[in-house]
């Protein structure tokens, strides 16, 4: 019971924080140059992780169905299988996934460090909100970058099966672009995935910041949260994307 | 220092949008066909079997149009299917004939249209009198395993 209660309490404490960081996101666009500066070391200092691994992903999927599908006769649907996997599932997910172990966990403990070390409070001594301030470019560069990324993620990972079944196992090149742009809808599939992409930036990037402003100011207490944003926010990321799919594709 | 983030960033931002014009442009259907720049044609049939909006309409094997809209004709009972044709192709004679064929054994269906002879050409909004309609695989097997029966007496 005691358990319960005290996961509500900070469920609601996330809420309201997630409140008044969306109230202070308008000012941001005021002084645009302090997202721009989060965007640097949220989105593009994870952009090596992403497009290594979606290149290998793409590689690897077209390895697995070429072989699958060659006992139909039906390597032509290569590209399609692929494109879809990673637009509809893959390239959001896993993109989040990583941007939650690379991005998401810096996050958390750069915010976490700053409130044991008491520059937050040192912030509000000087009148300055450190939500304003902090935590709301934070979040917003997570919510720009993660659907880019993950956009990066699901294009290289084509690319990448391409090079992998056309120039290595021998799928007619004509046939992997031909059933892609005949199959794979605009709208239905790569704007779902990109919808999909911008709710788990929105998430991962919530229970980072959260995470770190409400740690306890240890060093120990920042440990525990870093671990619990990278768990956290891969269930929240995994279970969400049932939900977004069970709407999306009913 | 501020500069090289920044410009970091704007390439960070430029690779996205790159990524997502790639996705839709090169991977997804948006710059196969699109529908203005097409006239519409209407048939009707009596089963369009498993046919859906956006199964493609082909001449000789080559796609020249895709299926805009499909009703149920209350009076007649009969399917009315809308295509959506591509103005490139606009010598279509009045007497084409449009019927539903199936892709492979398994594939999916499309309308293949066959031109006639007529002077007259199909116009925008004119109708397709000449169909036939999509050939049901249960009532193919009925029909043989009934025939079979006929010739054994």
């Amino acid at each position: 019971m005691k358990v319960l209660t005290g996961m509500l309490t900070r469920l609601g404490r996330a809420s309201l924080f997630l409140g008044k960081v969306m109230a202070g996101i308008p000012q941001l666009f005021l002084r645009f140059g302090l997202v721009v500066k989060q965007v640097y070391s949220v989105g593009v200092q994870t952009l090596f992780i992403t497009l290594v691994a979606g290149l290998f992903v793409g590689m690897v999927l077209a390895l697995q169905l070429y072989y699958t599908l060659s006992t139909f006769g039906a390597t032509d649907t290569l590209g399609m299988l692929v494109d879809l996997s990673l637009v509809r599932e893959l390239g959001p997910v896993v993109a989040a996934l990583l941007f939650a172990g690379r991005a998401g966990s810096a996050l958390t403990a750069e915010i976490g460090l700053m409130k044991a070390t008491e520059q937050l409070s040192g912030l509000e001594m000087m009148a300055v909100d450190p939500v304003e301030r902090i935590i709301a470019p934070r979040f917003l560069a997570g919510v720009i970058s993660m659907p880019l990324l993950a956009a990066m993620f699901s294009a290289i990972g084509i690319l990448g099966a391409y090079s992998v079944g056309v120039d290595l196992l021998g799928v007619d090149a004509g046939a992997f672009w031909s059933q892609i742009q005949a199959k794979v809808d605009f709208y239905e599939d790569v704007l779902n995935g990109v919808i999909k992409s911008f709710v788990f930036g929105c998430i991962v990037s919530w229970i980072a910041v959260f995470e770190g402003y409400d740690c306890i100011p240890t060093s120990e207490g920042v440990a525990r949260a870093t671990t619990r944003t990278v768990v956290y926010s891969s269930l929240a990321v995994l279970a969400m994307d049932f939900v977004l799919t069970a709407i999306m594709y009913n | 220092m501020l500069r090289s983030i920044e410009l970091s960033v704007g390439i960070f931002v430029g690779i996205g949008l790159a990524a997502l014009f790639m996705l839709a442009m090169q991977a997804s259907n948006l710059s196969s066909f699109t529908s203005d720049g097409a006239y519409q044609v209407s048939a009707r049939f009596d089963n369009i079997g498993g046919l859906k909006v956006k199964s493609a309409v082909k001449v000789s094997g080559v796609k020249v149009g895709q299926v805009a809209e499909i009703d149920y004709d209350n009076e007649t009972f009969e399917a009315v299917v809308v295509m959506n044709i591509d103005e490139k192709f606009d010598k279509f004679p009045r007497d084409t004939i449009a019927s539903i064929f199936t892709s492979g054994l398994l594939g999916e269906q499309y309308i293949g249209l066959e031109p006639g002879g007529d002077d007259k050409l199909l116009a925008n909004q004119s109708e397709i009198r000449h169909t036939q309609s999509a050939m049901v695989l249960e009532q193919l097997i009925g029909q043989f395993l009934f025939s079979k029966s006929k010739e054994n007496k």
